[in-house]
C-alpha cells in the first residue's frame, strides 16, 4: 500500500494474510467460498443432503441403466399378476426379488422401474423451472434495485401483480387447457416445456425480491462508486461488479426453489394435468394409489420419493445458506 | 393516514384490473394458439347436434369472432353491471358481479362460486387458527432454547413438515383416521355440514383437513418465527429493553415478538389469500366441496368461463388479503405509512 500519510518510513504491512503470529504458521487469507466450504463440510446434515442430493440426480441420468440391470420395463404391463376380479396384484407378487418395490395395481407396471424413471421428469421440471425463475429473477431484480425510481417501481409493482396470481390454480388451468399437440410440441416433451414454463414463470418474483433487497445495499458499497467513478456504466455495473456479488444468494435461493417445484410438478401430476401417463411421474402414481389405499405400498413408495427428494434440497439448501450468510452464528 | 388508505385502495383496483386483463387474454390466447377457433368453442355451448350453420351463428352471438380488446370490455362490463349471453334460441341473463357464465351447464358462475365459499373459508380459517398458534409458539420456544433438544427436535419435524406434499398426508391421514376405521375422527370426505346447521359435525368435517394442512403452514412458520426471533432477540433494543428491568416475559413477547413478527404477518396474508382462492390440494384430497374443487373440477369439464371466473375471484382474494395487511401494517409500523 502506498500511503501518503505513511510519514514514518517503516513499512506498513495491512494484509492480515502476511502477519505472522508469534510461534505460529502466517494466518491464511480466506476467500468466502474456502469459509463457506469450511463450514459447509463441518455441517453433517447438509452434507448428508448433498450427498443424497447428487445421488438422485445420478438416479436420473443413469434411469435406463438401473432399470435395465433389472429388466424391468417402466411402461410394460404384467396383466398376469393381476388379479382379474379385484384389480389389485395376485398374492405372491408383491415385494420380491423380480420386482423390488412391487406391482402396479390395474396393470401391473413395476414400481421400482416407475420410482427411477419419474426422478427424471421431477428433477428436469425442477431443475429447468428453477433456471427459468433465477434467470427473470436476477436480471428483473437487480436492474430494479440498481435503477431504482421509474424502472424501481414498474418491476417491483410487475412482481406484486405476479405474487397477486393464485399460482396453483393459474397452473392448473394452464396446464389443463392446452391439448396434447400445440406449439410444434407434441407427447412428452411439449407438456416438460409448459409445465418449466409455468412454473418457472409465476416463481421468479420470489427471487427476484430477494436480488432486488440485496442489490439496494450492495450498490451503496463502496466498490460500487469506484468503479462508477471510473466511469463504469449501467450494465458493466450490474454484470460485472453487482452479479458477482451476487452468487452466494442466487445459489441458495435456487438450492432453495428446487424443492418447492418439485412440490409443484408433484401437485400438477397429482391433480392429472402433468405430464401425461404412461411417462411415469410421482405425483401420478400417488393419484393413481388413492383407490388401493388398503395396499399401503402402492402410495408408500412415490410419496417417500417426492419427501425424500425435497427433503434432500431442504437439507443441503438450509446448510448453504448458513455456510454463505456472513451473519451466521 | 388517509392518504396512504386512499393510495392503497387505488393500486388494489389497478392491480385487481391488471390481473383480470392478463387472465381474461390468456385464456383468450392460449386456447387459440393451440389450435382453437372461435367455431370450436362455440360448438362445445351449442350441443353436438348442431349444423355448421348454427355453430357460425352461436359464435358471432357470443362474440367469439370479436377482437381481444372487445371482448374483455364486455367481461368487465358482466363484472360490474351483468351480460346477456345469447346463444340461438334464447337469451340468459348474467346477474352482476358476472364472473362468466358457464355455457356448459348454462349457469353463471357466481352463485356456484358464493355456495363453494363457505367450504374453503372454513377451511381455511379454521386451519390459519392452528398454524399460526402452534407454529409461532414453536418458533419463539425453539428460538428461546437455541440447540436445546426441543429446538433440535421441533426444527427436524418442521423440516420434515415443508417437505411432505400435503396430498400425500392428506392420504396417509384418511387411510389411517378415516376409511373403514372403527376410531374414525372425520367423515371419509366429501361431506360438509354448515356451520350455522351443526357446528359439531362442521368441526368432525373438517378436523382432518385443518390438522393437516396446518401441520404443512405449522412448520413453514416455526422455521421463520424461529429466525426472526433469533436476529430480533440479539438487536440492540432488546438490551435496552432488558437493562430497564424489564420482565423477560415482557421482553420476549412485546419486544422480541413483535418485531419479529412483521415479515411473518405478510406471509400470513398471502398464504390465507391464497387459501381462499381455493385450498385446491386438500379440497381435492379430501373431496371437500370448495372454490378448488370447483376449479379442479371446471379444468376438467374444460369449461373456460368457470376456469377463468375461479382464477379471477381468487386473485381478487389474494389482492384483498394483501391490502388488509398493508393496511394493519399501517396501524402498527408508523414509518410505512409516512414513507
Amino acid at each position: 500500500m502506498s500511503a501518503p500519510l505513511d510519514v514514518s518510513g517503516q513499512e506498513m504491512r495491512a494484509e492480515p494474510e502476511a502477519v505472522a503470529i508469534a510461534g505460529g504458521a502466517p494466518i491464511q487469507g480466506r476467500s468466502l467460498g474456502q469459509i463457506a466450504w469450511m463450514r459447509l463440510r463441518r455441517d453433517k446434515v447438509a452434507l448428508a443432503g448433498g450427498l443424497l442430493v447428487v445421488f438422485l440426480i445420478l438416479v436420473a441420468v443413469f434411469a435406463p441403466l438401473i432399470v435395465g440391470a433389472f429388466g424391468q420395463d417402466p411402461t410394460q404391463f404384467n396383466s398376469d399378476l393381476i388379479d382379474s376380479s379385484t384389480m389389485a396384484p395376485k398374492t405372491g407378487t408383491g415385494i420380491g426379488a423380480q420386482h423390488l418395490f412391487g406391482i402396479e395395481p390395474v396393470n401391473g407396471r413395476d414400481i421400482f422401474s416407475r420410482i427411477v424413471y419419474g426422478a427424471r421428469i421431477s428433477l428436469l421440471i425442477a431443475f429447468l423451472a428453477t433456471l427459468l425463475s433465477v434467470i427473470i429473477g436476477t436480471l428483473l431484480g437487480v436492474t430494479a434495485g440498481y435503477f431504482g425510481g421509474l424502472v424501481d417501481s414498474i418491476i417491483s409493482k410487475t412482481m406484486d401483480v405476479f405474487l397477486a396470481f393464485p399460482i396453483l390454480v393459474f397452473a392448473i388451468a394452464l396446464a389443463g387447457i392446452v391439448p396434447d399437440s400445440a406449439f410444434g410440441l407434441t407427447g412428452d416433451t411439449l407438456r416438460v416445456s409448459l409445465l418449466v414454463f409455468i412454473i418457472g414463470f409465476f416463481n421468479w418474483p420470489y427471487i427476484g425480491r430477494i436480488i432486488r433487497g440485496q442489490t439496494l445495499s450492495l450498490r451503496e458499497r463502496e466498490f460500487v462508486d469506484a468503479a462508477r467513478s471510473l466511469g463504469a456504466r449501467g450494465p458493466y455495473i450490474i454484470f460485472r461488479e453487482l452479479l458477482p456479488n451476487l452468487v452466494a444468494p442466487v445459489l441458495v435461493y435456487s438450492t432453495l426453489l428446487i424443492p418447492t417445484n418439485v412440490l409443484f410438478e408433484a401437485a400438477l401430476s397429482f391433480l392429472g394435468v402433468g405430464v401425461r401417463p404412461p411417462t411415469p411421474t410421482w405425483g401420478g402414481m400417488l393419484s393413481d394409489a388413492v383407490r388401493f389405499y388398503t395396499i399401503p405400498h402402492f402410495m408408500f413408495f412415490p410419496g417417500m420419493a417426492i419427501f425424500i427428494t425435497v427433503l434432500a434440497f431442504n437439507l443441503f439448501g438450509d446448510g448453504l445458506r448458513d455456510a454463505l450468510d456472513p451473519k451466521a452464528r | 393516514m388517509v392518504t396512504y388508505i386512499i393510495r392503497r385502495l387505488i393500486w388494489a383496483v389497478v392491480m385487481l384490473s391488471i390481473v383480470s386483463i392478463i387472465t381474461f387474454a390468456i385464456f383468450f390466447l392460449v386456447p387459440r394458439l393451440a389450435g382453437a377457433t372461435s367455431e370450436s368453442l362455440a360448438a362445445r355451448y351449442v350441443g353436438r347436434t348442431a349444423s355448421a350453420e348454427q355453430v357460425k351463428v352461436a359464435a358471432e352471438k357470443l362474440g367469439f369472432n370479436d377482437p381481444l380488446i372487445v371482448q374483455y370490455g364486455r367481461f368487465a362490463k358482466g363484472i360490474v353491471a351483468g351480460a346477456d349471453y345469447d346463444y340461438g334460441p334464447g337469451v340468459e341473463h348474467c346477474p352482476a358481479p358476472c364472473f362468466g357464465y358457464s355455457f356448459l351447464t348454462r349457469l353463471p358462475v357466481w352463485p356456484d362460486l358464493l355456495d363453494r365459499l363457505p367450504v374453503t373459508m372454513s377451511l381455511a380459517f379454521g386451519a390459519a387458527v392452528i398454524w399460526v398458534i402452534a407454529g409461532v409458539a414453536t418458533g419463539v420456544l425453539s428460538a428461546l432454547r437455541r440447540g436445546s433438544l426441543f429446538d433440535r427436535a421441533a426444527m427436524g419435524v418442521a423440516l420434515a413438515g415443508v417437505s411432505l406434499p400435503i396430498f400425500f398426508t392428506g392420504i396417509v391421514s384418511l387411510v389411517v383416521f378415516s376409511y373403514g376405521h372403527p376410531f374414525r375422527i372425520t367423515a371419509p370426505g366429501g361431506s360438509f355440514t354448515p356451520i350455522e346447521e351443526n357446528p359439531a359435525m362442521w368441526a368432525y368435517n373438517l378436523i382432518l383437513p385443518w390438522i393437516t394442512l396446518a401441520f404443512l403452514y405449522a412448520a413453514g412458520y416455526a422455521r421463520l418465527t424461529r429466525a426472526g426471533m433469533l436476529e430480533t432477540m440479539n438487536e440492540e433494543y432488546i438490551r435496552t429493553a432488558r437493562a430497564k428491568g424489564l420482565n423477560e416475559r415482557v421482553v420476549v413477547v412485546k419486544h422480541g415478538l413483535r418485531g419479529a413478527l412483521t415479515p411473518i404477518l405478510t406471509i400470513f396474508g398471502l398464504d390465507l389469500g391464497l387459501l381462499l382462492g381455493g385450498a385446491v390440494l386438500t379440497e381435492s384430497t379430501y373431496s371437500l366441496p370448495g372454490m378448488g374443487k370447483y376449479a379442479i373440477d371446471a379444468i376438467t369439464n374444460q369449461d373456460l368461463p368457470k376456469v377463468m371466473g375461479v382464477t379471477l375471484v381468487a386473485a381478487f382474494f389474494v389482492v384483498f388479503a394483501n391490502l388488509i395487511v398493508d393496511l394493519l401494517y399501517a396501524v402498527v409500523d408508523p414509518r410505512v405509512r409516512l414513507g
